[in-house]
């Protein structure tokens, strides 16, 4: 049953599994383990990202594709809710059709980018989507009339998954039951859904070939497989799940905006996650997502202790500084592309052999 | 024996296909004549089509190190953009430690100013280039996968050490006298500064394209991007060939992000990574590995840009886009395919 659930792709270390369990444990018992605002926060962008990551390693990892137009999806999935919530008001009809709407823009335009470069070369791709997606970031900023410019969006939800409404009038282990814990499991449960479904396309005789495509294409088109055909449905489909990633960020903040879905900084942030937690399973993403967003929240804390503790030492203490984080995870992904090219999982599952 | 038999015959192009292979020059003319029908004052079009010009020649410096390393080397440096920042910042410093000289009203001072500050940050660029071969792209030759992701990497870690050296803030500076100002044609005017850097481009242009047809290394490097093994075999060391271009390419890179600093007067540790997205452009335009597709690329790009900005602000950036869409359509590999003899 539970390897039917994971189509037959187990962790295959003890450690690993440990870890996965650990994170899926916290994960679904966030809002009791861990009380607070910002935990809270912190665990919903954890599997938001999750899904957003192993969305990438569809493509990075599984296809041997490399595309700085992750972020675009994401957003045209964010903006997808955000607007159909904003102009027909908070219904779960605005919000199913929003999220479709986004999803299916977002099909569309990774159809048209990779019918268009993926038939030159890997690299061409990497460059064209670099310049689509930065253009996009521009373009969606200019059209303040409609997506509200740098400022973005801010609109409501549905009544029963904000904080207003109350499904249980007393406290249930101490924490409240309200429409923002709904919105918290609504968030949980969509993205264990969309893993497993990303975990069965993987382990699916299509994510078979994709693998057999990201090695060796010239083989694998010999043997007469559409190599073309294959690698453009996978920016497809990592388009789609990126897009529903973004409509559930934009269920989850109630705001959307480019700085939060756009922006080139997250997209260096899901290649860190994707590289760090293990290119080619989608058991790094749980990981790299995971270990990063936390490091992200509480790491810089972590500097700035270390920081104040270097202040006599003038270079070192700007090089520890809270806002040089991601210097040392720059350092880290160098390192790991050269000498642990699968990452922490690939790592784990080694180290078991 | 008979001469005749052993001379090898070589078949005329037909007309047809030299004024095809000639067409991708006529794009820029044919783009201006497109601009002035459409902008339709004559002076507001020269005042455009000169800063399209000198924003295309600025273009061309950033980009033409990328793409002859792409042709000969097969490496692809998504950090390129990390030179042009750091250039910019070193020129700046540079500048400013010449205050006085970039202050008098002396050209001959304001000249040795920013040339100074561009040989500082050539120099600059250049031994980094050097640092970049060796520490980050040697070990992934051949591997596009990991030279993206490693290259990416080195980016943002360079990125980050220009907020640890410079600090977070942006820097501004103003451009030294002699380049202050406007030269005005008739009703046109153009600022100087657009002048010289037309000048500058075209010189550098020159001056590649000469080193390239008429010198041995140019041969070398030629001969290297059709068949980098066939080179090694008859003797040279392709390695240090590799290693030359690479510094000379990111030298390149260091003098245009000082003359796009100049341009801008103000400089911020993100500039590279974003200009880089028109030099992206500008190399897929040109032909990933053509120095002369890389030129008319960004001459186009420029005009482009310039234009739209004039004609319909909110789109200029997608109607970069839209040309490289257009062209892609026409010629799949760019304007000049380079030729590998694989």
């Amino acid at each position: 049953m539970l390897t039917r659930l994971l189509s037959g792709d187990t962790p295959r270390s003890g450690l690993l599994t440990l870890l996965l369990v650990a994170v899926l444990i916290s994960l679904a018992f966030a809002p009791f383990l861990f009380p607070g605002t910002k935990s809270l926060e912190t665990a919903a962008r954890i599997c938001i990202f999750i899904v957003l990551v192993a969305s990438y390693d569809l493509l990075l990892g599984y296809s041997g594709i490399v595309s700085f137009a992750h972020t675009m999806f994401f957003g045209i999935g964010a903006y997808g809710t955000a607007l159909a919530l904003s102009t027909s008001g908070p219904s779960y009809w605005s919000l199913t059709w929003g999220t479709l709407a986004g999803a299916f823009v977002a099909a569309v335009f990774a159809l048209a980018i990779g019918l268009f470069s993926l038939r030159v070369k890997a690299i061409f791709f990497a460059m064209v989507t670099l310049a689509v997606a930065s253009a996009f970031a521009v373009f969606v900023s200019q059209m303040s009339w409609l997506t509200g410019g740098e400022d973005g969006l801010n609109y409501k939800i549905p009544r029963e998954l904000t904080p207003a409404f109350k499904l249980v009038n007393d406290k249930v282990f101490g924490v409240r039951i309200n429409g923002k814990l709904l919105a918290y499991y609504l968030v949980f449960f969509a993205s264990l859904t969309l893993f497993l479904v990303m975990l069965r396309i993987v382990n699916s005789p299509f994510g078979r070939t994709l693998k057999a495509v990201r090695d060796n294409a010239f083989r694998a088109e010999a043997i007469g497989y559409k190599v073309v055909w294959y690698r453009t449905t996978a920016t497809v489909l990592s388009a789609v799940m990126a897009a529903l990633a973004g409509s559930l960020l934009a269920i989850w903040l109630r705001y959307t905006g480019p700085a939060t879905t756009l922006s080139m900084e997250i997209m260096i942030d899901i290649l860190l996650m994707v590289v760090i937690g293990g290119m080619g399973t989608l058991y790094g993403a749980v990981l790299g997502a995971t270990l990063f967003i936390l490091a992200q929240t509480y790491l810089q804390n972590l500097m700035g202790v270390a920081a104040e503790a270097t202040s006599a030492v003038p270079l070192v203490s700007t090089l520890v500084a809270p806002e040089r984080w991601l210097l040392w995870l720059g350092v880290l992904f160098i390192l790991s592309v050269y000498f642990f090219p699968s990452g922490i999982v690939g790592r784990l599952r080694a180290g078991r052999a | 024996m008979n001469e005749t038999a052993i001379k090898p015959r070589i078949e005329k192009v037909p007309l047809r296909e030299q004024v095809l292979q000639k067409l991708p020059v006529l794009l820029v003319p044919i783009l201006a004549l497109l601009g002035l029908a459409a902008i339709g004052n004559p002076a507001s079009w020269l005042t455009l089509t000169v800063a399209g010009l000198a924003m295309g020649m600025m273009i061309f410096i950033m980009a033409s190190g990328l793409t002859v390393v792409f042709g000969l080397m097969d490496v692809i440096n998504f950090g390129h953009g990390a030179f042009v920042t750091v250039g910019a910042f070193v020129g700046f410093t540079v500048l400013a430690w010449l205050a006085g000289w970039t202050a008098s009203p002396s050209v001959m001072l304001n000249l040795a100013a920013v040339l100074i500050a561009i040989l500082a940050a050539m120099g600059v660029t250049g031994l980094l280039g050097y640092a970049f071969e060796r520490v980050i792209v040697m070990p992934v030759y051949g591997e596009h996968l990991k030279q993206i992701l490693v290259t990416m990497g080195g980016l943002i870690v360079a990125q980050q050490m220009i907020h640890v050296v410079w600090g977070p803030d942006e820097l501004h500076i103003s451009r030294p006298e002699a380049f202050q100002g406007s030269v005005v044609f008739g009703e046109a005017a153009i600022e100087k500064y657009r002048l010289v850097a037309v000048a500058i481009g075209l010189a550098l242009f020159l001056a590649m394209r000469h080193v390239l047809k008429n010198t041995k290394v140019g041969l070398l490097v030629r001969a290297g991007v059709e068949n980098g093994e066939m080179v090694e075999a008859l003797g040279y060391r392709i390695r240090r060939l590799f290693l030359i271009v690479f510094m000379t390419g990111s030298a390149l890179a260091g003098l245009g992000g000082v003359m796009w600093g100049l341009y801008q007067e103000t400089i911020t540790a993100h500039m590279g990574s974003e200009i880089m997205v028109l030099v992206f452009i500008v190399v897929i335009i040109g032909g990933l590995g053509s120095v002369e597709g890389c030129f008319i690329g960004a001459l186009l790009v420029g005009l482009l840009a310039n234009y739209t900005a004039f004609l319909a602000p909110k789109v200029a950036l997608i109607s970069t886009i839209a040309l490289m869409v257009v062209i892609l359509m026409w010629r799949p590999q760019g304007l000049y395919p380079v030729v590998k003899a694989k």
